[in-house]
């Protein structure tokens, strides 16, 4: 066909660094899109490409080895594999990333799919502590699973975001007590808003979760170097052999510090091809990036940046980088994908389109409050921009039409239970700076991630 | 066998609850939990489920990078 396959770039280098989720469904589509030149896939963990959503839940559960969630492969992908060694820096200028162990790995074109790391309890020495965990990798799950095997007494969760909240949920169905402690108003709060959080609330608290919002853990306490305990900022403590510190994500981009790109800790700014930007805001032509790390525009957000860190925005964001490294300039795409993404919790299905964080009011379309259904519409200004549901995902779509053509908001009659009182309320999302948990939707604004320094190279 | 479901595609159709209930099961209403491993013995079963599924949310396969000698 004339024109498809001109100015391809189907042979050369390519470096992923990232062997997660996305950096094997770029793989996967450079080589279905008919890449021909080397592929090298470089993983700071020594496992092969694995799932990291059962992991807060069945296996948490039990229902599965923290060390069977491995991803299958959707096609043969003849690639390099350097696993157990993370990469510390790029060399933009020679074209090179630079491992940890000193190797140095030449590319054509580069995909930063670094994704994130749980973030940790700030204070070192407690951090460390024997049954304090974080949730993020497999061998994380692992040792948590086994704490939770040993029949603790009482689990504490510090951060009552998705994670923390999955994590609460297994607990109270395997029979453990669980205190939740967040510091938002409500668990959820900062990915879904007050309204709904406030829906959280009730829900916890109906299956038995000691939860304890308004307030922060002020120390963890220990004998022995193990844990026993916690305080919190209103006075009051309690006993506990194991917590699980659930405060959101950090980015993993400390290794491009010095590699001129705009990589921050909010992530790695790219614009809507998921080409990487430099850090003058000039594109660049053989960098690309995808997943959890990336932080793109997205036009139904007012082109704001965004960071999503959502399974479905890894492998849509993968394909679509994939596809431009080899494609040419008028055949690329751009990544508009309207966000989505699902939790479960107290077997109950959550799931979500758009961006409820962008928002500033919600109505309840179906169910309400007491039940255990719910689907909520969020509006910005007059238009429709999320829409989240509880055992109710086959509604989902409908209002996935509505975001994408910008519907008025609130929504006419349709896809709800009652014609009455969709009244919209506030969806009172917070600050997420005063929020325990890290929300897992960052619209990070238009705003660059640090004051510029003008650096000069030398020739 | 690997298996991984697209879980903001599926609806909650249990197909494959039904054709490999080793594999599949339904957490209260709606919520599908499964076996990413795929047990000895079931990976027909799986076939039959990923072919099944109305909204085509599984993948099956094996494990990815498990023929390239890394480890």
């Amino acid at each position: 066909m004339p024109g498809e396959a001109r100015g391809a770039r189907r042979d050369g280098r390519i470096v992923i660094v990232g062997a997660s989720l996305a950096g094997l469904r770029a793989a996967e589509t450079l080589r279905d899109e008919g890449f021909e030149g080397e592929l090298t896939l470089v993983g700071d963990e020594p496992q092969l490409p694995y799932d990291r959503p059962p992991l807060s839940k069945l296996v948490l559960l039990g229902k599965a080895g923290a060390e069977d969630c491995g991803l299958p492969a959707r096609r043969p992908i003849d690639a390099r594999w350097r696993l157990g060694v993370p990469a510390s820096g790029v060399d933009a200028a020679g074209k090179s990333v630079v491992l940890a162990d000193g190797e140095r790995l030449p590319f054509d074109r580069l995909l930063i799919a670094t994704g994130t790391r749980a973030r940790p309890w700030p204070v070192p020495g407690e951090a460390a502590l024997e049954g304090v965990f974080t949730l993020r990798t497999s061998a994380d799950a692992g040792r948590l699973v086994a704490a939770l095997d040993a029949g603790p007494r009482r689990v504490l969760v510090i951060g009552a975001g998705f994670t923390g909240s999955e994590v609460a949920s297994a607990c109270r169905e395997r029979g453990l007590e669980v205190t939740v402690a967040e510091r938002g108003r409500a668990p959820l709060i900062g990915a879904l808003g007050g309204t709904v959080g406030d829906w959280a609330t009730r829900l916890q608290r109906a299956h038995g979760v000691d939860l304890r919002c308004g307030v922060t853990v002020t120390a963890l306490t220990s004998a022995g170097g193990r844990l026993t305990g916690a305080e919190f900022s209103d006075g009051s403590r309690i006993e506990a052999d194991v917590a699980v510190v659930c405060l959101g994500a950090v980015r993993n981009t400390e290794w491009l510090a010095d590699s001129g790109l705009a990589a921050g800790p909010r992530g790695v700014a790219c614009d809507a091809g998921c080409r990487v930007f430099t850090m003058y805001g000039i594109v660049t032509d053989d960098v690309f990036v995808a997943g959890d790390v990336a932080r793109f525009p997205h036009p139904l957000f007012e082109y704001q940046l965004i960071a999503l860190e959502h399974w479905g925005n890894a492998v849509a964001q993968a394909e679509i980088a994939a596809h431009n490294m080899i494609a040419p300039g008028p055949l690329r795409r751009p990544h508009l994908a309207v966000p989505s993404f699902w939790s479960g919790q107290f077997g109950l299905n959550i799931k979500s389109v758009g961006v409820p964080t962008f928002s500033d009011q919600v109505v309840i379309a179906q169910g309400s409050p007491e039940e255990r259904r719910l689907v909520a519409v969020y509006g910005y200004r007059g238009r429709i921009t999320a829409a989240v549901t509880v055992n109710r995902a086959k509604w989902l779509e409908h209002y996935r039409r509505l975001i994408e053509s910008a519907a008025p908001f609130p929504p006419g009659p349709g896809a709800a239970d009652h014609l009455a009182d969709l009244e919209p309320v506030p969806s009172d999302v917070p600050d997420p700076r005063v929020l325990t948990h890290g929300p897992t939707v960052a619209l990070t604004g238009h705003l660059p991630d640090r004051r510029l320094t003008l650096v000069r190279h030398d020739g | 066998m690997q298996i991984v479901v697209d879980l903001n595609r599926c609806q909650g159709y249990a197909q494959c609850v039904f054709l490999a209930p080793q594999v599949f099961e339904l957490h209260g209403e709606e919520a599908l939990l499964y076996v990413p491993t795929v047990p000895d013995g079931r990976e027909e079963h799986v076939r039959q489920a990923v072919a099944a599924c109305p909204v085509q949310a599984i993948t099956a396969g094996e494990q990815a990078g498990g023929d390239s000698g890394a480890r």
